[in-house]
């Protein structure tokens, strides 16, 4: 078990894993379910046992659509949607490809670009 | 010169782990006019009991304070100690040194200088203190139960056994409740109707019974033993002592689409209605929002029929004001609106229904004379998917937080019973959890699967489509499998998690009884006091304290009256002499602490006072009745000239103790 991966799975996705009652509600909404290996209910089991290595292998990373029905009708609260992105964040920063530093930023600045979308990118690619 | 002892408890290691019980006893031996101070393992204990009553003989002790557990648990024991040996029982004060200070510390050098504190604050008190006499009052013996389903009537026919008065007040036009739209009871299966309309007819036999139908509880006053209820008898447009439940009327009334609650909706009944066969009071009742006459004086067609000469369109609201000495709430539940998880189409396909809406399906009195047919086409459904925990075991924004309790039986029965009568159908069952506790309940879910083979799916249900061809497409997780399942399915059975009954919560607020976050009434101790409220002489009866079957509830109604006898065998109550009294000569008049009294124990009088110069003059002074006052003190701290006082807890006492600890 890798417990720093998983504490930083649990953050950047901010869900409370352990809330799960095994239902199987999130793999039951979703669309995207027959082109995943690992289904919504085994992204939330999996990081809450700390098997997250396995995920980020994984295709199904890529497979979820993030259309968060998982997280509207999951009755415990426990957002697989964001667990799903949390992985993603941190398989992709894995790739090398952090290659966005805060002081890269004034340069890329765009007024007809959101705010946001550098947030975003941000996030996604830096440490 | 007054002489104090102290004792101090150890409670085993629950406070000594902590405190320093030896220094506490010497801190505390060196205060004011304490004469005694010693610490011992077990207070409460006979011999801990014996230590105390030893010391107030020999050493002529005027005041004990215990610094032990909470006075809930033992102040009762250490002031009937100190009785016994001719002490007056308002001569002892507790310290809690436990549940405020050895449990909720750990420091144990901190924890006992907190525990020297807390010590020298009761005896600070017990100086000012001053022996009270309690009062007795008397006790009407008379319970009113408060709602008519199967806990309210097995609640009050144990009453009755007993040989006193009841009188049952049901919000509805006939007792009976949940259970009559019930058609089989797990897990024996046999019919609710056939076990249930004999305690309703007991009750309308029942000469000790008085049966208040379609009435509500308008007001409360009083306490314990003496409550006084003001019941709304809610105009039913009929006259019941004359009606005779003949139900021409009920056929003749031209207005015919009014939406059968009984039914839940899914059949019409008549403007004038008696909700069903075996109703008890069988009497019909006009409902006002759907009957022409009553809306714009035209027909009058019951009345034409009614051969009894039992209608009455002038009929009013009235009032009536009944004395009790015990109050019993069971006033139940209804299953949640489902409407508000879209995703199981509940609002868009009429073959989406809840569980209570299948009892309806399958029962000989409902919509479809028994018969299980789809409400959309009247088609035999073949394919039915049953699901579990709808809107249970959610979090608060999703839903309730509890377990239903008994859903998961009954749909196993409803699974079961679909198998027998209707082989030829597919029948699944989506799961969470199974949850069978309870005699017989495991092995009849393992009878729905082994012996009538329903398909029981580890998963849950994600998505319910109406398709073209009239079905449903089911989308679901199967979590052994690892698979999602589509099922084309006739019939989704939904199993809506249960809530209190909406009039709870009004209810609660005229009886101070107090009720939790999910509104289901509190007990006074969750384990060892499980039918009584916190307010005394309210006393709790089925679903209201919380989910349960129907072997359940029955065995919580029948424990409901039995302390509901224990209160009413007595003829008088104790009182508690802890109350308030007002000051004349400092009260000026002004009504706040009759406004916030929740008891209503203050009124005003006018009085006449001497002036100084000779003359006399009518004042107008707040006069509290003993034996209403409960002492919760909310008028001396609102009283702006200090005029009222609370025995025992005084106001000189209360700053005697707040000088004492910040010393």
């Amino acid at each position: 078990m890798n417990a720093d991966l998983k504490e930083q799975v649990l953050r950047i996705s901010g869900s409370d894993v352990r809330k799960c009652m095994r239902c199987g509600k999130c793999s039951a909404t979703c669309p995207s379910y027959d082109e995943m290996e690992y289904h919504p209910h085994h992204f939330v089991y999996l990081v809450e046992r700390g098997d997250i290595e396995r995920l980020m292998e994984s295709e199904s990373i890529y497979k979820c659509l993030t259309c968060f029905a998982c997280v509207e009708r999951c009755p415990r609260g426990v957002e697989p949607a964001k667990v799903v992105e949390a992985i993603r964040v941190e398989a992709v920063r894995r790739q090398g490809m952090n290659h966005m530093k805060a002081d890269d930023i004034p340069a890329k600045l765009d007024d007809d670009m959101p705010g946001q979308a550098l947030m975003t990118a941000m996030r996604k690619y830096s440490k | 010169m007054q002489r104090i002892g102290v004792f101090v408890c150890h409670c085993g290691t629950n406070i000594a782990g902590t405190v320093d019980t030896k220094a506490v006893a010497e801190a505390l031996g060196r205060e004011q006019c304490v004469v005694f101070a010693t610490d011992y393992t077990y207070m409460c204990s006979e011999s801990g009991q014996n230590l105390i009553k030893d010391t107030i003989k020999n050493e002529k002790l005027t005041g004990v304070v215990v610094c032990s557990c909470s006075p809930r648990m033992h102040e009762t024991t250490f002031r009937k100690a100190a009785a016994s040996v001719g002490l007056n029982p308002y001569m002892v004060e507790i310290a809690n040194i436990r549940e405020q200070c050895s449990w909720i510390h750990k420091d144990k050098v901190e924890a006992t200088e907190k525990a020297i504190i807390l010590g020298r604050a009761a005896i600070a008190k017990v100086l000012l203190n001053t022996p009270l006499t309690a009062g007795e009052s008397p006790v009407v013996k008379r319970a009113l139960v408060i709602g008519g389903g199967i806990a309210g009537i097995q609640t009050a026919l144990d009453i009755a056994e007993a040989g006193f008065e009841v009188d049952i007040v049901e919000k509805k036009p006939t007792i009976g409740g949940k259970m009559t739209q019930i058609d089989k009871t797990f897990p024996t299966l046999d019919c609710a109707a056939c076990i249930l309309t004999p305690k309703m007819v007991d009750c309308a036999q029942n000469e000790k019974i008085k049966i208040y139908s379609y009435s509500e509880v308008d007001s409360v006053s009083g306490f314990v033993g003496n409550f006084t209820v003001k019941i709304k008898r809610k105009a039913r447009f009929v006259d019941e002592t004359k009606c005779t439940g003949c139900g021409l009327c009920t056929e003749k009334c031209p207005m015919k689409n009014v939406p059968n609650e009984f039914n839940l909706g899914m059949d019409n009944r008549r403007a004038i209605y008696i909700p069903f066969a075996q109703a008890v009071p069988k009497v019909a009742t006009i409902d006002p929002d759907h009957c022409n006459m009553l809306k714009n004086g035209k027909c009058g067609v019951c009345s034409k029929v009614c051969t009894a000469g039992a209608i009455d369109y002038k009929q009013t609201d009235t009032f009536v004001e009944e004395k009790y000495g015990a109050i019993v709430v069971a006033t139940g539940f209804n299953p949640i609106d489902v409407s508000k998880y879209g995703e199981y189409a509940y609002d868009q396909s009429k073959d989406v229904i809840t569980s209570l809406e299948f009892e309806r399906l399958t029962n000989a009195a409902g919509p479809t004379s028994g018969t299980l047919l789809r409400p959309s086409d009247g088609k035999h459904p073949h394919t039915i998917v049953f699901v579990q925990c709808v809107g249970s075991r959610c979090t608060p924004e999703r839903g309730k937080q509890y377990c239903s309790k008994i859903c998961c039986m009954y749909t196993a029965k409803h699974a079961m019973l679909t198998r027998e009568k209707y082989p030829d159908t597919e029948v699944y069952v989506f799961y969470i959890d199974v949850r069978t506790p309870g005699k017989n309940f495991d092995e009849f879910y393992r009878r729905a699967v082994e012996d009538y083979g329903v398909h029981y799916i580890k998963g849950a249900v994600g998505k319910v489509s109406p398709q073209a061809d009239g079905t449903l497409d089911v989308q679901a997780s199967d979590l052994i499998m690892n698979e999602q399942l589509h099922i084309k399915a006739d019939l989704v059975v939904l199993a809506a998690a249960i809530e209190p009954d909406k009039s709870a919560r009004p209810l609660a607020t005229k009886l101070t009884a107090s009720m939790d976050t999910n509104d289901f009434f509190t007990e006074a101790h969750p384990k060892l006091r499980p039918v009584e409220s916190p307010t005394a002489g309210i006393f709790l009866s089925g679903v209201c304290q919380g989910p349960k079957d129907i072997p359940e509830t029955v065995s919580q109604a029948s424990a409901c009256a039995a302390k509901v006898i224990g209160l009413l065998v007595k003829d008088k109550l104790t009182c508690n002499p802890c109350v308030a009294h007002s000051n004349e000569m400092m009260c000026n008049g002004c009504s706040q602490c009759a406004n916030v009294c929740p008891y209503g124990a203050i009124t005003y009088v006018e009085k006449e006072f001497r002036m100084p110069d000779r003359t006399t003059k009518v004042r107008r002074v707040a006069s509290v009745n003993p034996a209403v006052c409960q002492g919760c003190g909310a008028c001396t701290v609102t009283c702006p000239s200090g005029a009222m006082d609370l025995f025992g807890f005084s106001n000189n006492q209360i700053m005697a103790e707040v000088d004492a600890i910040c010393k």
